[in-house]
């Protein structure tokens, strides 16, 4: 087992190294200047910007600066808020996305496999035919549509009632997070139930099923025992990259419901070519989602035995 | 099998080996929901305070509050930058308006005030500032003349790497201290004794004074900024202030609050005792619906709201925030737009009437007519009274005929291809679209449109890779040179590198010449120079829609200066 972990964590950090080549080299491909603002400045003045943040020497020194200082987990200084370090943007704007993101995975999670047991048991009649549609609703309407939608009706139904039932944006207590966290695990949820049906429906007529039938055991035992612990490996499969993308922040979710998160910085910076934080948060993000990935990988192995093969 | 089972069957299928399995199925049940409810009531437990500890303390703020004497607002993105030195963006300033003060500001009626200063005197050499002698930071230290000189030092310093330094270069020895060749110290600004400030002028600048209102010229002092070592700006408690208000919180993109300043001077003009900035969204939608959540007091509108507020009762405002659109040709000889007369059937056949007022139909815009906006002072009036510019009538006929004329002086069978660079926003997505409509069907040229995101857009600007783009420029400074000199041969900013001696002299006129009446007039025949030589095509002014609580009165919009600015602002009470 420790050794599976190890292999696993080292082919982590070369993925890490990977992706955070990657970003580097593809950031500094995409034309345009991150240091032109709206408005042109003299040579001397955009040269001393350029010495600021390194930008003057051949970009081969500044990968090696760079990778060193990664290294060291020193993301470096934001081109646009020009004070703050990317290692504090991440450090104060994480905490909000995962806190969300909490949420939201344990709303997805729980609902999915609510809704795709039901759908599965029921297959074919009412409830798996209105689950369904709301599936497909759920995963084909954006979240800028659904997140405007709530907003809106939060705003009617606090003016109906003359009183704040619930804020209609903002971050500060548990009140805050209900909505957005609904809205932000949707999809997830929505994709979740189709993978829990598809998969409950495929152990269905597998011979160990036939066999606990044969054997006279009851039908919730047989769901409960058979069907459904073996139905639930792909959902947890999916689980852990959804973790790391749910928590890393949804940008349309936090924008519209005013939330801190790391979201926005992460789509932001890329608009402005911000290089230092869209490398902190790509890096970031893809060590989280190599994380996950791991995790999942590990709790695999508990759940089914099988899976840890290589031993 | 019935709903609740369900959960019952997954906490057993992961939690099997805990004693609770081994009972009846509704004992199960039971202890199934009694340990969910548990957890999810745990968890949320968790998150509420994990949540609180990371918010503002400011949630429950709303949009007026007689009682404690404040108001809620919010801001479209996080100030970026609270280092005066190195703001350059209209958020920063904003802010920046309401918790610091120059040696000028702009007073409610849109003229130029003493603020740190007393009173002023600009000559052609030099500027002299007197500053009144009760002006405090927000520790209780008197401001003095040796923090302008420090912030404009500061500002200077090639390792500040400031992008709005060139404002300063008016200042003796200037532009030699940002290239790094001269000591900050020898800069033209010294301070005889606290409360007098002198500036050596590099050039005459008769408009110095007016450009004292942008934040590079704010003061800073010394002993604290070296204190903040390389932080200032960053947090609420690394900055010192000296405005109407200090920044009592400030948690990074989520809320800040602003709370009066005892130690300001002006302690009469201020009314408010606090203003909160519970929210930071981008989103217009969102602004909107907290708005009428009541939560805050003044937000934009779009046009698609306009029908809604008008039945709500909503006080609707305009307001020209004083940016001007324009399309701006490439001037470089291997581009078809070099030729005039193909650039003047352009101009023939472009309405700008028709895209204000029938394509993007955006309240408040007017259609662009020339280059200076209609509020830009000039002597004593606008200068657009003064020098009303030449109105161009729509002729395709003579548009075409033009064209026709310029395709055989560039030696072409047929109408070039033009590309028309633009920014991927949906307003100028429609603009562009309309010019690709009206050159098509008008003049035949065919256009290509390049749609790209702000810094690729700038970027082939720069290079030079286009034929037409959509561009704008909003103003630093109230002189009308602040958009006079943008099409000089020297001007950085003239992306067409447009070439002209003759008007490269008449910017020459304006920048120096100390007689109003003379600059005055050289504006009015830039103006007409570039309608005459078709240089660009002035598309539209912008204008902003909003609405305000009724209950709040003096909320001040403006074009030079910190916009909105409250710091004047009060809560009307009582009699109605």
């Amino acid at each position: 087992m420790l050794k599976y972990v190890a292999k696993r964590v080292l082919l982590g950090l070369v993925t890490i190294w990977f992706i955070a080549s990657a970003t580097f080299f593809g950031m500094h491909a995409v034309p345009g200047d991150p240091l032109a603002g709206d408005k042109a400045t003299t040579a001397q003045i955009r040269a001393n910007l350029a010495a600021k943040y390194g930008l003057d020497k051949p970009l081969a020194t500044q990968y090696w600066i760079y990778l060193g200082n990664i290294a060291q987990g020193d993301f470096g200084i934001s081109y646009t808020q020009e004070n703050r370090k990317v290692n504090d943007i991440i450090r104060e704007h994480f905490p909000v996305s995962a806190t969300l993101g909490i949420l939201a995975i344990v709303f997805a999670a729980l609902g999915g496999i609510l809704w795709g047991a039901l759908t599965a048991l029921y297959r074919n009649r009412w409830p798996d035919v209105v689950i369904m549609f709301l599936v497909i609703l759920g995963i084909s309407v954006p979240s800028f549509v659904v997140a405007a939608i709530s907003q809106w009706s939060l705003v009617n139904l606090n003016q109906g009632v003359g009183a704040t039932v619930l804020p209609i944006g903002g971050w500060g207590s548990i009140w805050h997070m209900l909505v957005p966290a609904l809205v932000l695990g949707l999809s997830t949820m929505a994709y979740l139930t189709r993978l829990m049906r598809s998969s409950l429906l495929e152990v269905v007529n597998t011979d160990y099923v036939r066999t606990a039938k044969s054997k006279g055991l009851p039908a919730t035992r047989i769901f409960s025992q058979h069907q459904l612990r073996n139905a639930i490996l792909p959902v947890i499969t999916v689980l852990g990259p959804a973790i790391a993308g749910i928590t890393t922040g949804g940008f349309v979710v936090e924008i519209v419901f005013a939330i801190p998160g790391l979201g926005r910085y992460f789509v932001q910076a890329i608009q402005q070519l911000d290089y230092t934080v869209i490398m902190g948060t790509t890096v970031f993000y893809g060590a989280f989602l190599v994380f996950m990935v791991i995790a999942v990988d590990v709790i695999y192995g508990f759940i089914d035995p099988r899976v840890r093969v290589d031993q | 099998m019935a709903y609740p089972t369900i959960y019952a069957t997954i906490w057993a299928c992961f939690f099997r080996n805990l004693p609770i399995s081994t009972s009846s199925p509704n004992k199960q049940l039971a202890q199934f929901f009694a340990l969910a409810f548990i957890a999810v009531a745990a968890l949320m437990f968790v998150l509420h305070y994990a949540g609180s500890a990371l918010s503002g303390g400011n949630q429950n703020a709303i949009a007026v509050d007689p009682a404690n004497n404040s108001i809620a607002i919010t801001l479209r993105e996080e100030p970026p930058q609270l280092d005066s030195s190195r703001a350059t963006d209209a958020i920063s300033g904003m802010v920046l308006g309401h918790v610091m003060e120059g040696l000028v500001r702009m007073g409610l009626d849109d003229r130029l005030e003493g603020a740190v200063a007393q009173r002023w005197e600009v000559t052609p050499t030099h500027a002299t500032f007197w500053l009144r002698n009760d002006a405090k930071w927000s520790d209780g230290k008197p401001v003095t003349a040796a923090d302008f000189v420090f912030a404009w030092q500061t500002a200077l310093k090639p390792e500040t790497a400031s992008q709005y330094a060139f404002l300063l270069f008016a200042i003796k020895n200037a532009e030699a201290i940002n290239q790094g060749a001269l000591d900050p110290k020898k800069l033209g600004v010294f301070a005889p004794d606290p409360y007098t400030l002198v500036v050596e002028l590099a050039r005459p600048v008769p408009f110095f004074a007016k450009m004292l209102v942008f934040p590079s010229f704010l003061p800073i002092r010394e002993d604290f900024y070296n204190a903040t070592q390389g932080r200032f700006g960053a947090e609420a408690d690394q900055l010192l202030y000296n405005g109407p208000f200090v920044i009592s919180r400030w948690v990074h993109g989520a809320s800040m609050t602003f709370e009066r300043n005892p130690h300001y001077w002006n302690q009469d003009e201020i009314h408010l005792d606090a203003i909160h900035v519970p929210y930071i969204t981008s989103d217009a939608t969102a602004s909107l619906n907290f708005f009428k959540d009541a939560k805050i007091a003044t937000t934009g509108l779009q046009a698609e709201n306009l029908t809604e507020a008008m039945r709500l009762g909503w006080q609707i405002r305009q307001h020209r925030d004083g940016t001007v659109f324009f399309m701006e040709m490439n001037h470089r000889p291997e581009h078809p737009t070099s030729n005039l007369k193909l650039r003047q059937a352009l101009q023939l056949v472009l309405d700008m009437d028709e895209l204000v007022y029938k394509v993007t139909k955006l309240p408040g815009y007017e259609p662009g007519v020339s280059l200076f906006p209609g509020w830009l002072m000039g002597e004593a009036a606008p200068l657009r009274q003064e020098y009303p510019p030449t109105r161009i009538t729509p002729d395709p006929a003579k548009g075409k005929m033009l064209l026709d004329q310029a395709l055989q002086e560039l030696g072409l069978s047929e109408p070039p291809t033009l590309v028309l660079l633009s920014g991927d926003n949906p307003i100028a997505s429609v603009q562009a679209e309309w010019v690709q409509q009206t050159l098509k069907t008008q003049l035949g040229i065919e256009v290509k449109i390049d749609k790209q995101i702000f810094k690729q857009r700038l970027a082939k600007m720069t290079a030079g890779d286009f034929d037409l783009v959509l561009a704008g420029w909003g103003p630093d400074y109230n002189d009308p040179l602040t958009f006079g000199d943008l099409f000089a041969s020297w001007n950085k900013n003239n992306r067409g590198q447009y070439n002209s001696a003759e008007l490269d002299a008449l910017v020459n006129k304006a920048q120096s010449n100390v007689d109003p009446a003379v600059r005055m007039a050289a504006f009015g025949d830039i103006q007409q120079h570039l309608i005459d030589n078709a240089v660009i095509l002035p598309m539209y002014e912008r204008g902003v829609t909003y609405v305000v609580d009724a209950k709040l009165k003096q909320l001040k919009r403006r074009v030079i200066g910190p916009d909105p600015d409250f710091s004047r602002a009060y809560i009307e009470t009582g009699s109605d």
